[in-house]
């Protein structure tokens, strides 16, 4: 007894020296997570700050309500015109036709993956559908242009050479997996009880699918249509290289007519100088196209709460 | 023991399940079940955990058909001439005959109205007073009419348990029935949730034959008709009820019955 008090005592001293380093290794991860998730915050933040106060330059000299409803887009001209519409209705003309294309198509892949498909279809397709979100929007960009343009002109023989349409269907279909991966998942976390009492009435597995399934995941498959209209919004490349570049005043998906993003990067690589007005065009046109993108993700989030999965 | 039913009992068989085997898999979960479900009487399937109960009564509606590497052997022979289990027979044919259900309530995201008229609507009826009429009677029927009427395109989510469990009960009756399926209905139920159900079940004995799985002893005593009781995938004996909980044959189903196993 006499003998293991001294072991005693250097065990609870080595126990103790444990606990403390332990302490120490969660006080570091802790704040590493905690950086982490700051500097997201922070990023977000100083874009935000950015984007305002480069504005606050531009509504110096031009004033907002002229801005906001002035017609023409001609910022670098003589004498420069600042009415925002023609690359709002560009944004919102390609993403229409975005979106036409690939809400049908994504949710129709969602439900044939979710309620049809083999595991073994699943199994092929999934990664077929990984590919195509992978594919960098300058190869989509150049598919519309040298591929699906030149195919609607065919159809179409009046059609130019830059359009919305062709632009706006091919980010159609970039956007088609992301809609479709979350529908899917959406899908798939309805209880299988659900349909079992669907089935149990006599339904088919397409009534099954569109009337129970597809209304108890509404939740989720909504935010993946919200997700989908945020990433038409802010898509760069594909407009920039197929929709043409020329501001147009114009919801005729068969016009060339420049968006928010082709503008900001037409304007960009050219070499404006620090402070001008054509310099904090950018980021006024930038900071719309945030809040637009802001006001859809508010939109999804009280969609997504007022159809929270209740089963 | 089915002969001495036949026997002691002239009733007409409504279902009858003959050398019935069932596997998940390689999983043999039913083995050689003779069952005869008398027409508008209730039938109880009692026994202790995982013996198969479940897998038992989703055999009457082919549901194991959702769902694949399942397979059935033998017949279950519905009004003395159609097999439910044959192949060439449409799994949705059974379920328009055969209403089932769960053991817990599980509504659509659909209004009050609409989880009822659901059935109606799956069959292709068109008629909005047709509907009207039978999402009305079945509710009646179901106990449940006097609590919702006034709230019929409420979304059917915001009843209470086991209002919606008879919810679940209104839409199997909706289009029907000749049989209904149910399992451990009241397991997810209060004490009052369930007196109401089971008085509800039977009253429905006049109109449609019940076949119920129940893990409660009382329950099958209080409720039903004819009992079986079931052991490792078999059935062990099956009587009227009276027979099973005073007199059984079987040692088996005398210790479950005095509560000595499962
Ligand atoms: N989907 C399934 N796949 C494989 N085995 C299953 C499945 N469902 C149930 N079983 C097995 O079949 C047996 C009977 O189960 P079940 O019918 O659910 O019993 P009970 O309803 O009487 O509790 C159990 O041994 C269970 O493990
Ligand atoms: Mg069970």
């Amino acid at each position: 007894m006499a003998r293991s008090l001294p072991s005693l005592a250097a065990s609870v001293q080595q126990s103790q020296r444990r606990r403390s380093v332990r302490q120490i290794q969660e006080k570091v991860i802790e704040s590493i997570l905690f950086l982490a998730a700051f500097s997201c915050v922070a990023v977000t933040i100083a874009i935000m700050v950015i984007l305002g106060v480069e504005s606050f330059g531009l509504f110096q000299q031009v004033s907002i309500g002229e801005f906001l409803t002035g017609i023409e887009w001609a910022p670098l001209f003589e004498p420069p015109k600042y009415g925002v519409l023609p690359l709002i209705t560009g944004t919102l003309t390609t993403t229409l036709v975005a979106l036409s294309v690939a809400i049908p198509l994504g949710t129709t892949i969602a439900l044939f993956l979710s309620e049809f498909a083999s595991a073994t279809v699943r199994e092929w397709t999934k990664p077929i559908l990984e590919l195509l979100a992978g594919i960098p929007t300058v190869v989509y960009g150049y598919f519309a242009l040298l591929f699906i343009t030149p195919l609607l002109q065919a159809l179409l023989p009046d059609l130019g050479g830059f359009n919305m349409l062709s632009a706006g269907m091919v980010m159609g279909i970039m956007i088609t997996p992301l809609i479709s991966s979350i529908s899917e998942d959406a899908l798939r976390s309805v209880p299988a009880e659900l349909r079992e009492g669907s089935y149990a009435t006599g339904a088919t597995r397409l009534q099954t699918a569109y009337k129970v399934v597809f209304p108890a995941a509404l939740s989720g498959v909504s935010s993946s249509y919200i997700l989908g209209i945020s990433r038409a919004v802010g898509e760069t490349m594909i407009v920039a290289i197929a929709a043409g570049l020329q501001p147009t005043l114009t919801f005729n998906p068969l016009d060339s007519a420049a968006t928010m993003t082709a503008y900001i990067v037409q304007v960009s690589l050219g070499d404006l100088p620090h402070g001008t007005t054509g310099y904090q065009t950018i980021f006024a046109v930038g900071l719309t196209l945030v809040l637009i993108t802001l006001v859809f993700n508010i939109i999804g989030h009280f969609l997504s709460k007022r159809y929270r999965e209740r089963y | 023991m089915l002969e001495t039913i036949l026997q002691t009992t002239p009733l007409h068989p409504k279902v009858e399940a003959a050398n019935l085997n069932f596997y998940y898999g390689n999983t043999h979960a039913l083995k050689n079940i003779n069952l005869i479900l008398p027409d508008k009487q209730i039938t109880a399937l009692i026994g202790p955990s995982g013996c198969g109960k479940t897998t038992l009564l989703r055999c009457f509606n082919r549901m194991h058909d959702l769902y694949s590497g399942n397979r059935y052997e033998g017949e279950i022979i519905l009004d003395g001439s159609v097999n439910i289990l044959s192949r060439r027979l449409d799994p949705i044919e059974v379920r328009m005959r055969v209403g089932m259900v769960f053991q817990r309530p599980n509504p659509f995201p659909k209004s009050i109205f609409e989880n009822v008229a659901y059935g109606l609507r799956v069959r292709g009826e068109k008629n909005r007073t047709t509907i009207a009429d039978k999402v009305e009677k079945a509710l009646r029927d179901a106990a449940l009419w006097d609590e919702v009427k006034d709230r019929l395109q409420d979304m059917a989510f915001n009843l209470s348990g086991g209002q919606q469990q008879r919810l679940c009960i209104a839409r199997a009756l909706a289009t029907d029935p000749e049989l209904i399926l149910f399992d451990e209905p009241t397991s997810a139920l209060d004490p009052i949730a369930t007196a109401n159900v089971e008085d509800l079940m039977t009253q429905l004995k006049q109109q449609v034959t019940i076949l119920i799985v129940t893990h409660s002893m009382q329950q099958a005593a209080r409720l039903s008709d004819y009992t079986a009781f079931m052991y490792l995938g078999e059935l062990v004996e099956h009587d009227r009820t009276e027979v099973i909980f005073n007199d059984p044959l079987n040692k088996q189903t005398r210790d479950y019955i005095s509560g000595r196993f499962g």
